[in-house]
């Protein structure tokens, strides 16, 4: 079974979203996702200080079977990436809601966190 | 309607994780395709190919019928057992399927298609048939395990019953023998040493699990294709279709020009092909920095033109990208890639990638 801690959101699209205390959020995929999407071998993250919207695709995660994108759960400014990514894209098959982390966003909408799942939510959501 | 192979249960059972392949409920991998390619570049693993369809052709005419069917001659097959891997080409020479066909004895071989062709390969076997004396009949009740890597043949002795231990020992690379039910095949599609046996269903869970009691672990679809595309072996679909001839595919050698007079199907597209000069050629692409190469994607060569990737994937044994590619025929050692709006730079290689375990 796949983990789903009850602090974070989530995204019908399998991101989690972690409130940080200074008003940022960090962003990656969940464990269910990883598991669907096998082996990890190649992160494209999105570039440092760009203003992307919600919905929108932002980042590239490639396991030996495919390429699947990751889109932006809510709008704001990408403050941070998870470099240790590109050398050890496995850290997301090890630990999807930690060290697996791909990036950091300034929510420039902060109502758009009201939209995200909680993780019962989100747990319903992957068993239909 | 999807099918499922009798050893269904045993894939749920060692935690398969089950998806559509060519309408068949397949293993694509039992928890990391990473680690079962590695299993068995390094060890051995085993592999449920049992919704491959296996063809036995009888009668007076089979060595006529096939000569004429097949683009390599199956007449250079002297040894019982022998095996020979061959296109079955359309009258334009686009390839309908890739198969390998045994010698079994001179009034019966042995022929094995892939899952997603079973309907049309069956359909244009009988068709060409009509003429010869043959009788065509599918293996229907019949499993087949492919037992690959290095330690692959050592293990299955240990797990196969007596009798077939006796006539798998001695197997050379490319024979098979039979064994009354059962059949024993040193081939594979991993680029490593091994057996394909085919069984009677009723005893193919049995011997799965006694297989996996030897140490040869279970690996799932995921894993042979990156196991193949590594060995630099075409995929049918991807690397060669009905649109394509072999000699853009890389399979020219699989063509038996001589003796002249053999007429085979396709034979004369080919001829017209070859005398023209095929324009393109598939070669093998290792890209240079990080990224994957994945299916029909763009390649630039310049000043040469384009061609498109008809296989990519991330080479676990290498640990970069690999792909097979047609190119131009003028393509020199180095191209790009166009992925997602970027253009990455390769290397145009052979394309055979890793042998025997080791990066080529």
């Amino acid at each position: 079974m796949s983990e789903i801690p009850s602090e974070l959101r989530y995204t019908q699209s399998h991101e989690w979203v972690r409130q940080e205390d200074d008003g940022s959020v960090t962003i990656g995929i969940t464990d269910h996702a990883q598991g669907l999407l096998g082996d990890l071998v190649f992160v494209e993250l999105p570039e440092v200080g760009s203003d992307l919207s919600a919905g929108e695709a932002c980042c590239v995660v490639e396991s030996v079977k495919a390429a699947s994108d990751v889109y932006m759960p809510v709008s704001g400014e990408i403050l941070a990436v998870n470099e240790a990514l590109l050398d050890a894209p496995e850290m997301i098959n090890d630990a999807a809601f930690d060290d697996g982390w791909l990036f950091k966003v300034q929510p420039s909408a902060e109502q758009e966190l009201d939209n995200l799942m909680d993780a019962d939510a989100y747990q319903e959501e992957i068993e239909e | 309607m999807s099918q499922r192979t009798v050893l269904f249960d045993k894939h749920v059972e060692y935690g398969g994780k089950v998806v559509d392949f060519a309408g068949w409920e397949m293993p694509v991998n039992y928890g990391s395709q990473m680690e079962e390619h590695h299993q068995v570049r390094n060890d051995a693993g085993m592999f449920d190919v049992s919704h491959m369809t296996i063809v036995d052709i009888k009668g007076a005419g089979v060595l006529a019928f096939l000569r004429y069917l097949l683009a390599n001659d199956v007449a250079k097959l002297k040894d019982e057992g022998k095996a020979l891997y061959s296109c079955m080409l359309t009258e334009d020479g686009g390839v309908i399927d890739d198969l390998i066909v045994y010698y079994m004895n001179d009034s019966w071989y042995r022929v094995v298609v892939n899952a997603g062709t079973r309907d049309k390969d069956m359909a244009w076997i009988s068709k060409q048939a009509a003429n010869f004396d043959v009788e065509i009949k599918e293996q229907s009740n019949v499993a087949m395990i492919a037992v690959q890597g290095p330690q692959a043949r050592e293990k299955a002795i240990d797990a196969l019953p007596l009798d077939v231990v006796e006539a798998a020992s001695p197997l050379e690379r490319f024979y098979g023998a039979d064994c009354g039910e059962w059949f024993v095949g040193r081939t594979g599609y991993t680029g490593e040493d091994g057996f394909e046996v085919m069984l009677p269903e009723s005893e193919a869970a049995a011997f799965w699990d006694k297989l996996a009691a030897a140490g040869v672990k279970p690996c799932g679809l995921g894993a042979r294709d990156t196991l193949r595309l590594e060995a630099g072996m075409n995929l049918y679909g991807s690397d060669m279709t009905e649109e394509t001839s072999p000699l853009v595919s890389g399979l020219g050698w699989t063509i038996a020009w001589e003796p002249a007079d053999r007429d085979f199907i396709g034979r004369a597209a080919l001829q017209a092909e070859r005398d023209k000069g095929a324009d393109q050629k598939l070669v093998g692409l290792v890209l240079e920095g990080k990224g994957v190469l994945r299916g029909h994607q763009k390649v630039i060569v310049e000043n040469v033109g384009e061609g498109e990737i008809t296989s990519g994937t991330f080479s676990p044994t290498m640990q970069q990208s690999i792909a097979l590619a047609r190119v131009p025929k003028a393509t020199g050692e180095t191209c790009q890639v166009e992925i997602r709006g970027k253009l990455l730079n390769a290397r145009v290689v052979k394309p055979v990638f890793v042998r025997d375990g080791k990066p080529v």
